[in-house]
């Protein structure tokens, strides 16, 4: 078992003919991923190294039977991308375009509501459930099927969360990476719960940063309703406030959301907080045995 | 992006929000002359600098009449102003704005922003204005209210009363109010603001309501719509090394501390701040190549990170997923050697292809230290500064 996406989960590449969406498309497919197609507007009925590409999502997913999208459009574009995809019916769409203005995420998110769709990002390296489905620009390799869920705002960050537990010989059911930006479509809160109804997964990292409260609301659901033992690092305590720190969301504003406060209010909920991002295995490991 | 007051005062006219007649100057020759036109006094003259509380340093004054604003603007310009956000170093005032005064009744706290937990754009308000709005959060956090925005609908004129009224307005301000509200969110939306604040919101003895003072600042991802406000950027406002990294997409911040960092991602970058600082170190910068770094990027990495003569030690630390570890020793190669580096720098290469990465780093001829995982990293790093 595994959240979000397994063997059978069928993908579309959203901006298959760029170069940066063919280069992941057939690394996902090397991966074993199901990369069933791609779509690019006006290239539609042609091929591009064994993906057949289609005019629309609509379309793409009528023939394909695609029930996720990976979305490679560039910013001007992404949130239409996103739209599209949740119209055509698809169940996971995950956008790994950086840099997508705050206000059309605002409409995306309002434009979801009420529909059966979810998604992953922006500004994030996707997800990978090892051995069986890798979306996103994530190097497989350094992941093993195995018992941990890691969810985390940031991309290396996390592959040095999975790298520290691979070398360690435990691995992972699922890694998902929500995005470093501030209006987002999924949260830490959210992966939890999956992570928390799976089960195959035994115990979380989770991987957050200054900015925001996402962090403090996963921290009260693992107080108040997660059985399972969750380690936490929090980057950014060394961040100046008021200066942002690359991921948009990665910001301390007035006073709040800074490393230090959340560092103490996950440990009073049971977090095993690292203090070292060296330490993020090492943090699990002190409440959990595999 | 930020921009200046009287840069935001321009927009939110055009945007039918009311604000004090004005004019900006360069210099303090025409002064007197811009002054005058405004009419008679009282008059304000403040400094246009990026920063809050230019008021407690100086940089804020009413004049009486002409002479007296032109004494005082000359008084400003070329001062290093000082406020609690300039931090110690300050700002040298180069920009003078000159604006009609006010009698000012009553001040009042509005300002839009994109709230995260509810992910809408949020109407914040509050009768404290004129005051640090932080304190009044921390003090008094049942004085400040909210109106969340939905995107389809935008701010809708109930919503407008709803704040005046609970702003303690008489129902004539709260009819000005109504209008002003919904062009200030107009004025958000349509520029992609990430912040719009009026700080105060004035109530004049005549009855009407005048903005003030206006901070704006831009969505950064969403300037490549608005042409007309990147135009705006002060580079003055700066540091000169943060503009010269965003010319090759490279993400820096210069910092107080000594050890240059040169990451991958921006969550590793923090991360990599943050684990020299545990082991007794400090950083000099935030440095993120990206994910797509070349030889050409790496290079002018070492550039900025030199250029800061504070640094006394470089720590690399590169996950290469997509990018290989032999593409960045490459580059840390050519940069060492093109740039002559001479403080320690130690390298920690994982990922892709890391054997022939750390192998080449071995046979450059070069000093570098190769480490493994990011705690040996940094312990390294640390020593060879602390010597």
């Amino acid at each position: 078992m595994s959240i979000l996406v397994d063997k059978n989960t069928r993908v579309i590449t959203q901006g298959i003919t760029g170069a940066t969406g063919l280069f992941h498309a057939q690394g996902a497919r090397d991966y074993g991923t199901r990369m069933v197609g791609g779509v690019t507007p006006g290239k539609g009925g042609s091929e591009i190294d064994g993906f057949p590409i289609f005019d629309t999502v609509e379309e793409a997913v009528q023939k394909t039977g695609a029930n996720a999208s990976v979305i490679y459009v560039p910013p001007i574009g992404s949130a239409d991308a996103i739209m599209e995809a949740v119209d055509a019916g698809i169940e996971l769409v995950i956008c790994i375009t950086e840099g997508v203005p705050v206000l059309d995420m605002v409409k995306v998110n309002k434009y979801m509501e009420g529909r059966n769709c979810r998604l992953v990002g922006p500004n994030c390296p996707g997800v990978i459930t090892p051995g069986e489905c890798k979306i996103g620009i994530m190097p497989g390799y350094i992941h093993k099927p195995g018992p941990v869920g890691v969810v985390s705002r940031s991309g290396t960050l996390t592959y040095e969360a999975v790298w520290q537990l691979t070398t360690r010989g435990i691995g992972q059911t699922t890694c998902v990476g929500i995005g470093g930006d501030p209006v987002n479509g999924t949260s830490h809160l959210d992966v939890l719960k999956m992570f928390e109804d799976d089960p195959a997964t035994k115990a979380v990292i989770m991987i957050g940063e200054i900015g925001g409260n996402a962090e403090e609301q996963a921290a009260e659901f693992v107080r108040d309703h997660m059985t399972k033992p969750v380690a936490a690092f929090i980057a950014g305590a060394t961040a100046p406030a008021g200066k942002r720190m690359g991921h948009a969301g990665a910001i301390i504003s007035g006073g709040k959301g800074d490393a230090a406060s959340k560092k103490a209010f996950l440990r009073e909920c049971g977090v095993s907080v690292a203090d070292s991002p060296a330490e993020m295995a090492e943090a699990l490991l002190k409440i959990w045995q595999p | 992006m930020n921009i200046h007051e009287y840069q935001a005062k321009a927009i939110l006219r055009n945007f039918g929000v009311p604000v004090p007649e004005g004019h900006v100057v360069y210099n303090s020759n025409l002064a007197r002359d811009w002054a005058k036109r405004l009419g008679d006094g009282p008059y304000a003259v403040k400094a246009q600098i990026h920063a809050g509380g230019r008021g407690k340093g100086g940089g804020v004054k009413i004049a009486k009449t002409a002479d007296e604003v032109k004494k005082f603007a000359r008084e400003m310009f070329g001062m290093n102003l000082v406020t609690h956000q300039t931090g110690p170093e300050g700002k040298i005032v180069k920009r003078v704005l000159i604006e009609k005064g006010c009698n000012i009744a009553d001040e009042f706290y509005v300002s839009f922003l994109v709230d995260r937990a509810t992910d809408r754009v949020t109407l914040m308000a509050s009768a404290e204005g004129g005051m640090d709005i932080e304190e009044v959060a921390a003090k008094t956090p049942e004085k400040i209210f909210f109106e969340v925005v939905d995107p389809v609908v935008g701010l809708t004129a109930f919503q407008a009363r709803k704040v005046g009224f609970k702003l303690g307005f008489a129902y004539p301000q709260v009819k000005q109010a109504v209008p002003l509200l919904m062009s200030l969110y107009k004025a958000f939306v349509d520029a992609d603001c990430s912040l719009l604040e009026i700080n105060p919101l004035v109530l004049t003895k005549e009855g009407s309501l005048l903005c003030l003072d206006a901070k704006m600042n831009f969505d950064d991802n969403a300037l490549f719509r608005h042409i007309r406000i990147r135009d705006l950027r002060d580079y003055d406002e700066e540091d000169p090394m943060e503009i010269e990294a965003s010319q090759y997409d490279l993400s820096y911040i210069a910092l107080d501390g000594n050890i240059g960092c040169m990451v991958n991602g921006a969550g590793l970058a923090m991360a990599t701040m943050d684990i020299i600082k545990h082991y007794g170190g400090d950083p000099a910068n935030f440095l993120d190549v990206g994910g797509g770094a070349t030889i050409e990027r790496v290079t002018e990495a070492f550039k900025i990170i030199l250029a800061d003569s504070k640094v006394e030690g470089i720590l690399v630390n590169i996950f290469g997923g997509i990018m290989k570890c032999d593409v960045i020793a490459t580059g840390v190669i050519a940069g060492a050697k093109q740039l002559g580096v001479k403080v320690p720098l130690v390298v920690r290469l994982e990922g892709t292809n890391v054997e022939l990465g750390k192998k080449m780093l071995a046979e450059s001829g070069l000093n570098i230290v190769s480490a493994d995982g990011m705690a040996d990293a940094a312990e390294k790093i640390v020593k060879a500064v602390k010597g």
